[in-house]
């Protein structure tokens, strides 16, 4: 009975094997999707959004089937999901749950804030040292300006 | 070895910069040394810089070198649409060193991880202009002997001029100094500074004129105030003359005072501080040639 309860409270379908993505920022849903090509993919995906949670007011779940992630490549939506929790599933089962760091550096993903920038006139993959990670404040290894998180414009 | 580009004043240590002082009192003493013979320099003025260039052209050619180059963009491949990549791949085919000077903020370390020959930046932007921190620190130590223990009064545009920005970066490295920042309310040194000064323990003040403490000042750092920082046209007719240095105002400091100034110069030094003995600007341009044949010497290993 309440098997079936919980069966009936889940609004995106359950995967067999793959990576469930959970607590991603409502507003940062398709950036997630991008930053980590699930445009790309071929594998099935599903996603949920304006869902409630305790949490966060809306939040947004998706759910990779036959896709793992690397922890490099995970970090990388910590910048716009520092919450994203990550389900790893094999056979309906979570097996392991990850959370996202903020990494110490940032290599693409983010526009520098300096429109002086030349990364901002030439297609130059940008990248920042992580001085802050609470709130995120990253400094711009080429015009050396500094990008506060509220600035932060995903490329 | 890696390869030794100078795009930042922090890419030096304290060892490099008394390093590059010893070879530039060095090069003064004797100008023309030939250690640039049989080496091409890249000289490449994205934008025009008449002082800066012309002090680079006359270092290399004191050194027996051979230049190849453009003076602004206008007469590069820049105008039909080439990106910096490109051309600085190419020309780090032909030249030994590159002298780059570049109107984007972080062009000079892009162009020194595209380049495959040591990058020189002689300006990106508003961001850095490490050749002028080191000919200013040459300055300093010919007229002060000494990088310790000075009282450095920095004048003018604080928030946007680089050059004291790099300044205070690099005499930041030496044993307890002071500063003194003297700018109007919309031109203050900005915060990110007055942290690492904070963190260092070095002890700074700030004021909003400068008449009656001059007298402590070793040098003063005097930069231009320029009308189109300011947001309030009226702000600017209040202070416009608040950071203009006269002869008058030299009576009584210290004698081994000495002004300084990036140049060019408009009106904040009165043309009758030229001739006084603590005026030191003009010098200050010559010793741009010592510093730079020092630092072309350091970046090529010729010394």
């Amino acid at each position: 009975m309440k098997e079936h309860k919980k069966k009936l409270k889940l609004k995106v379908s359950a995967i067999s094997e793959g990576t469930v993505i959970d607590h991603i920022p409502s507003e940062s849903l398709f950036d997630v999707i991008s930053i980590l090509e699930l445009d790309k993919t071929t594998n099935m995906i599903t996603f949920g959004t304006n869902l409630d949670s305790g949490k966060l007011t809306n939040k947004a779940i998706i759910k990779v089937s036959n896709q793992f992630f690397e922890n490099d490549d995970i970090n990388r939506i910590a910048l716009i999901a520092p919450h994203a929790k990550l389900n790893i599933i094999r056979d309906y089962e979570v097996v392991e749950k990850k959370v996202v760091e903020v990494p110490d550096r940032v290599v693409g993903i983010v526009k520098c804030f300096n429109p002086k920038c030349i990364t901002n006139a030439e297609p130059i993959t940008t990248s920042f040292s992580v001085i802050s990670k609470e709130p995120i404040t990253l400094k711009c290894r080429y015009c050396e300006k500094i990008t506060h998180e509220n600035q932060m414009v995903i490329r | 070895m890696s390869k030794k580009d100078l795009i930042s004043i922090m890419d030096y240590s304290k060892e490099d910069y008394l390093r590059i002082m010893d070879m530039a009192a060095d090069f003064e003493e004797n100008p023309n040394q030939t250690l640039l013979e049989g080496k091409v320099v890249a000289s490449l003025f994205f934008e025009p810089s008449t002082r800066t260039r012309l002090s680079f052209e006359t270092a290399i050619n004191r050194m027996g070198g051979r230049i190849v180059g453009f003076s602004d963009s206008g007469s590069s491949s820049v105008s039909k649409g080439e990106t910096l990549h490109d051309t600085i791949r190419m020309v780090s085919q032909y030249a030994d060193l590159i002298v780059m000077r570049h109107p984007l903020e972080g062009s000079a370390r892009y162009a020194a991880e595209v380049s495959s020959v040591p990058v020189i930046n002689a300006g990106d932007g508003a961001n850095q202009h490490p050749t002028q921190t080191l000919l200013d620190m040459y300055s300093i130590l010919k007229t002060q002997k000494t990088f310790d223990n000075l009282n450095i009064f920095m004048v003018g545009d604080l928030r946007y001029g680089r050059t004291v920005h790099s300044l205070l970066m690099a005499l930041s490295q030496f044993e307890n100094p002071i500063f003194n920042f003297i700018a109007p309310e919309e031109l203050q040194m900005p915060e990110e500074y007055k942290i690492y000064l904070r963190e260092k323990g070095i002890r700074f003040f700030e004021h909003l004129e400068f008449t009656n403490i001059i007298s402590e000042a070793d040098i003063v750092y005097m930069t231009r105030v320029q009308k189109e920082r300011f947001s309030d046209p009226m702000e600017y007719e209040k202070v416009k003359n608040v950071y203009i240095l006269r002869n008058s105002m030299l009576k009584n400091t210290k004698p081994n005072m000495r002004i300084l100034h990036p140049l060019p110069r408009v009106n904040e030094i009165a043309t009758d501080v030229d001739q006084n003995e603590k005026a030191y600007y003009f010098q200050q341009a010559r010793n741009g040639v010592f510093a730079r044949e020092a630092i072309i010497s350091h970046a090529l290993n010729l010394k």
